[in-house]
């Protein structure tokens, strides 16, 4: 089973109704023992990383969850998700989680993408993962597929945690994290057939985990 | 690179697809879910729904259909449509929309933009607007009006000014529909698109007028857009979406090419 961890600020439904849809069993739930038993764990997050670090803070969440990664519990952070399991995020001054190394920060609408034309902030629509590393999470992905982001601040981590970047004004990182602990800025679970290949293969992953455990 | 959208637009009335001529003449051309997935499975990169029905029962209908969506199609869409309080903006949300659009429900109180903004953040929140042309006057300096009611009714507010004003209320997007163009398949509105597109940083959805590939090409290059909304064009097979974007691609278009 993938738990869904819930903390108010996650667009927990949208990712229920994906894992719905490829079979995948899973519950939303923040209760300790319910992560702890099940084979790998999805950090959803929308809105605003200052107030998502607020709903994880005031119900001691930010303690379940590091705890759980610290256990090599897989997790799969996604969006607002992955923003805050860096150290700290330019979006409300906001001291993170400190899991990874690293920022997250916001979009300059200064800089210049392809067109010779200044970037609109948010980044919002369809684009392309360049992988600077092997990932599991994209078997059976082509290389130049899509996926959908929305969202003014990007993730800056510690280079050796960067796995894969996008092209927006400058090429930021879109995915960052280790094995078994993966980070996405976009979102799988509205990325058509390319996302919905992402979570099969974070749930494989996670099933094969707890296999060998 | 940032791919340019094709966005098909379902006109939903009473639970089932419906296509207006000139707001009025309802014809019920199909299911919306499974219109939908049709163009989901096609290529769409994001579909809106537009609310037409006035009465409150069918707005129970509505929402039944917006959840049915949800669970079938794993791609942004957005809801617009009878949206006048933050929380109707909430019911599309939790049915599982990504964006609610605000149209004259804004006009008439600018405040729901940023309160819906402050709630659910600015990326949910569209902006749609409709626009006519006018003569250029001390009210509406750039000779562009917003009008509601499908245009009948003229507001006195300055299309350009609304959009700055939006943006800065907290709106994430614009959905920028032409009156003039609607309908006609004569092409986007290129001058208002591009003068919009070009006065806020926020991504501008072209619509109204789409009648060829084309005319998608011409609103997302010379009118900077970055996106673009289409309606008969494919709800009568016309074309497909997938020909749609193909034709863009060749033209030089970032699109997004597998799904």
């Amino acid at each position: 089973m993938l738990a869904i961890f819930d903390y108010k600020a996650g667009n927990q439904t949208s990712v229920r109704r994906a894992l719905d849809h490829l079979g995948i069993p899973n519950e939303i739930t923040n209760d300790p023992g319910k992560l702890a038993n099940s084979s790998g764990i999805i950090f959803p997050g929308v809105g605003a990383a200052g107030q998502a670090m607020d709903e994880l803070l005031s119900e001691g969440l930010d303690k379940v969850i590091k705890d759980l990664i610290a256990k090599k519990k897989p997790v799969l952070g996604i969006c607002v998700g992955c923003q805050i399991l860096l150290d700290y995020s330019e979006e409300n001054d906001t001291k993170a989680l400190e899991v990874i190394p690293g920022e997250c920060r916001l979009f300059n609408p200064s800089w210049v993408d392809y067109e010779n034309v200044t970037i609109r902030v948010p980044h919002m629509g369809w684009n392309q993962v360049e992988l600077t590393q092997e990932c599991e999470l994209f078997g059976g992905i082509e290389p130049d597929a899509d996926f959908y982001f929305v969202h003014s601040y990007f993730p800056a981590p510690k280079e050796e945690f960067v796995i894969g970047t996008t092209r927006y004004g400058i090429d930021f990182c879109s995915i960052h994290g280790r094995k078994g602990l993966w980070a996405v800025q976009f979102h799988p679970e509205k990325s058509g057939r390319p996302g919905l290949q992402l979570l099969k293969n974070f749930y494989s992953y996670c099933k094969e985990a707890s296999d060998a455990e | 690179m940032l791919s340019k959208r094709v966005i098909p637009c379902l006109d939903v009335r009473n639970g089932r697809l419906t296509k207006g001529i000139k707001f009025k003449d309802n014809i019920d051309i199909g299911d919306p879910v499974e219109t939908a997935k049709r163009y989901y499975e096609d290529g769409a990169d994001e579909i809106v729904f537009y609310d037409i029905t006035a009465s409150h029962e069918a707005r129970g209908i509505f929402l039944g259909v917006v959840e049915k969506v949800a669970s079938q199609i794993f791609i942004p869409f957005s809801v617009g449509g009878g949206i006048n309080t933050v929380n109707d903006m909430r019911d599309v949300l939790v049915a599982g929309a990504e964006k609610v659009s605000v149209n004259s429900g804004a006009v008439k109180n600018p405040d729901i933009i940023s309160e819906g903004a402050a709630r659910f953040g600015s990326q949910c929140v569209v902006l749609g607007m409709d626009v006519k042309q006018v003569k250029k006057s001390k009210n509406i300096p750039s000779g562009f009006e917003i009008v509601i009611h499908g245009g009948r009714k003229h507001m006195g507010i300055d299309a350009l000014e609304w959009a700055k004003t939006g943006e800065a209320l907290g709106a994430g997007e614009i959905c920028l529909n032409s009156i003039d163009a609607d309908g006609t398949k004569d092409g986007y509105h290129l001058e208002l698109t591009r003068l919009v597109a070009e006065a806020v940083t926020i991504p501008v959805i072209a619509s109204g007028g789409a009648g060829s590939p084309q005319h998608m090409v011409d609103a997302v290059t010379k009118g900077r857009a970055a996106a673009a909304l289409i309606a008969s064009i494919v709800h009568y097979g016309e074309y497909t979406i997938s020909d749609l974007k193909r034709h863009m691609a060749n033209a030089g278009v970032q699109t997004r090419s597998i799904w």
